[in-house]
């Protein structure tokens, strides 16, 4: 359940609407069914008081939104960022990629958002109704008389269960209070595939990944996925792909995406949340990320901008090529 | 109309896989049913639907079309298609049977497009009728009977066990071939649990989705209308929605040059990539309102335009449950054109 409500955010856009700070705001658009959420801009107090929601399911993540619409648009952005997006934010920001003086970030503390597949595993389908109560998700489905409750920590997202930051790195005004950077889970699951056999391994990522259909909402939603062009369907780039290689995608786009965004990927997990096939794909990202810990020292993108990120800098005390490749070896 | 009991349900699939390739939907280890190839031990998927939809039966994903090898001034063309054997696709929902219709009349139409063709021919559908529709269904808007899907045979399921109605020639002489395993039964068991899905479909939230805005001839209506600036605004641009989607049978046929030979193929494209349709001119929708607008005129004014009123959208939901921005076409009906009730 969110801290914060609706009406504080709706009358902190509206102010800054009113005022003429900034022109259109960057906010979460109710849909059909209470968790059907349409990231969506605002630009006036009508439609905030309208359509604006924040809850549960405002899991959509608005800072590579603002590559396109900082362009666009005349006059300043407001933009909400719980304390992930805020990460994703700097780093866009870092690279460049947009102009921070026509953006008015607000951040917003979060409390974790609910995964609709998991709320669905608890309650049942059909929902027409969810509640958020001191104990859980009130459900109300087509089938149950009554609404099922399904506490957070059961219907919370994973990558919200092994939340690695809690604490807003950028912002201009800040609603609630500074949070921490937080001691996590998030690379359990990378230390149990590293502990597997290569060929188990590959089984697993063989199994997850001959699922993917190409849809390309993984690198889509991806706010280190700024290209103008992707390769990947740019007809000149002689690497064009418009369908799964054979049944086995490893070959080409999941791997070159995560070396791609290696040392850049914030750990938002927006790719692992909008896969229509549900393939773990932070798990690719969060690889890279413990192993550039391991060897290059702790580095986490987004946390500052203008951080040089270990894999596109030199010190001395880099580890060299070859333990890499030795340990590479050991685990193949 | 036939009945099977559920101890002899696991029989039924055997003696079908005996003369066919049978297919049908199967709870992955995370619990989400994709079509699977029927083996000994196979377990038949709960869910209302699959993840994927059953279109790649006929129109898959990506298929090899020809080859061919030049040699000084000759070429030598080589026919490669898969051939694919005699198929089962079984537990196939009422929805995605209607989309077999809509991707006929794109396919079987002349030019007929003779991969489609050949597998058409080859697969059987067994049709299942829902008894959970969920929250994103809206079938009815487009005509379609959960309780009742057409398909080369019906089949509803009780707690009893199948109940299967053949409504072609293929499905007799596939019923024909199970008649040892079925028993003639009478209609009452389906149509008590037919009438309690109808009350269910009734309560759907979407239930009252209303169609009458778009249909064929309403291009100039509503083609410029101001809602697809806002509807289209945060699409991503990805191809989610035109991949799940059992209607979508937009396809790109390309070239791969292996270096000794050129292998074409074709795969499903998307109206919402930025390559979609580009030519020698250049590209025709530029902007991604104009792609965003063009998937939803297509199924809704275009196709019905040619296609004696038939919607190019089945109501399966899978783009309501699957977008990564929660956008889809209900919110455009809704929106576009204003409310009815405005």
């Amino acid at each position: 359940m969110q801290k914060i409500t609706r009406e504080v955010l709706i009358e902190k856009a509206a102010s800054l609407l009113n005022e003429g700070v900034v022109s259109a705001v960057y906010g979460w658009k109710k849909g059909e069914f209470v968790y059907d959420v349409t990231p969506a801009l605002f630009t006036t107090t009508e439609e905030l008081e309208k359509e604006f929601v924040w809850g549960d399911f405002c899991g959509a993540n608005f800072s590579k939104y603002l590559v396109a619409s900082t362009r666009k648009i005349e006059g300043k952005i407001l933009v909400f960022l719980k304390p992930c997006d805020t990460y994703s934010f700097n780093q866009l920001l870092t690279e460049h990629r947009f102009d921070r003086e026509k953006v008015y970030a607000v951040g917003i503390p979060c409390e974790g958002m609910a995964d609709v597949s998991k709320v669905k595993a608890a309650a049942g389908e059909g929902i027409i109704a969810i509640e958020s109560t001191e104990e859980g998700l009130a459900v109300t489905t087509l089938y149950n008389d009554a609404p099922v409750v399904v506490p957070y920590a059961e219907a919370l997202a994973e990558r919200c269960i092994n939340c690695k930051s809690k604490k807003h790195v950028a912002y201009d005004e800040l609603i609630g209070e500074e949070g921490d950077v937080l001691e996590s889970g998030r690379f359990d699951q990378v230390a149990e595939l590293e502990a597997m056999t290569p060929d188990e391994r590959f089984a697993f990522w063989q199994n997850e990944l001959s699922k993917c259909i190409r849809c390309n909402a993984c690198r889509d939603v991806c706010p280190a996925c700024t290209c103008e062009k992707c390769v990947f369907n740019n007809p000149v780039s002689g690497a064009e792909t418009k369908a799964p290689m054979g049944t086995f995608e490893e070959k080409m786009f999941h791997i070159i995406r995560a070396f791609h965004v290696a040392g850049r990927c914030t750990d938002c997990g927006e790719c692992s949340r909008v896969c229509p096939q549900d393939i773990p794909l932070h798990l690719l990202n969060r690889k890279f990320i413990k192993d550039i810990n391991t060897h290059y020292g702790e580095y986490q993108a987004g946390a500052e901008v203008g951080s040089r990120a270990p894999l596109v800098n030199y010190t001395t005390e880099d580890v060299e090529p070859c333990d890499v490749f030795e340990r590479g070896d050991k685990n193949a | 109309m036939r009945k099977c009991t559920a101890a002899n349900l696991d029989k039924l699939f055997a003696a079908i896989a005996e003369n066919a390739a049978l297919y049908l939907p199967v709870d992955d280890e995370k619990g989400t049913a994709q079509y699977k190839k029927w083996a000994e031990g196979t377990v038949m998927s709960n869910a209302l639907n699959t993840a994927k939809s059953p279109k790649d039966f006929f129109f898959p994903q990506s298929e090899d079309l020809m080859k061919f090898k030049t040699q000084g001034k000759t070429i030598e063309l080589t026919d490669i298609r898969d051939e694919k054997e005699d198929f089962v696709v079984f537990g196939v929902r009422a929805c995605d049977v209607r989309s077999f219709d809509i991707l006929d009349r794109v396919f079987l139409v002349d030019p007929r497009d003779s991969y489609y063709a050949s597998r058409r021919e080859k697969g059987v559908i067994v049709s299942l009728a829902c008894s959970k529709p969920t929250e994103t269904c809206f079938c009815s808007a487009f005509g379609i009977d959960a309780t009742n899907p057409a398909g080369d045979v019906t089949a509803w399921k009780t707690e009893e066990g199948f109940f299967f109605k053949a409504n072609t020639e293929k499905g007799e002489k596939l019923m024909a071939s199970l008649e040892g395993l079925t028993e003639e039964c009478t209609e009452e068991a389906v149509e008590a649990q037919k009438a309690k899905t109808a009350a269910i479909l009734e309560k759907l939230p979407l239930a009252d989705l209303d169609t009458d805005k778009f249909g064929g001839g309403k291009t100039a209506e509503l083609f410029n209308d101001p809602a697809w600036a806002e509807l289209s605004r945060s699409c991503l641009g990805c191809g989610t929605c035109t991949f799940v989607c059992p209607t979508c049978q937009c396809y790109d046929i390309k070239d791969f040059n292996t270096g000794r030979e050129v292998i074409r193929y074709r795969c499903w494209d998307s109206c919402m990539y930025s390559e979609f349709t580009r030519m020698a001119h250049g590209n025709n929708r530029n902007s991604q309102l104009e792609r965003f607008r063009q998937r939803f005129m297509h199924k809704l004014v275009y196709y019905p335009e040619n296609n004696e009123g038939i919607f190019g959208c089945v109501g399966c939901g899978r783009c309501l449950a699957k977008c990564p921005i929660s956008m889809n076409i209900v919110k455009v009906m809704k929106t576009v054109g204003g409310k009815k009730d405005e």
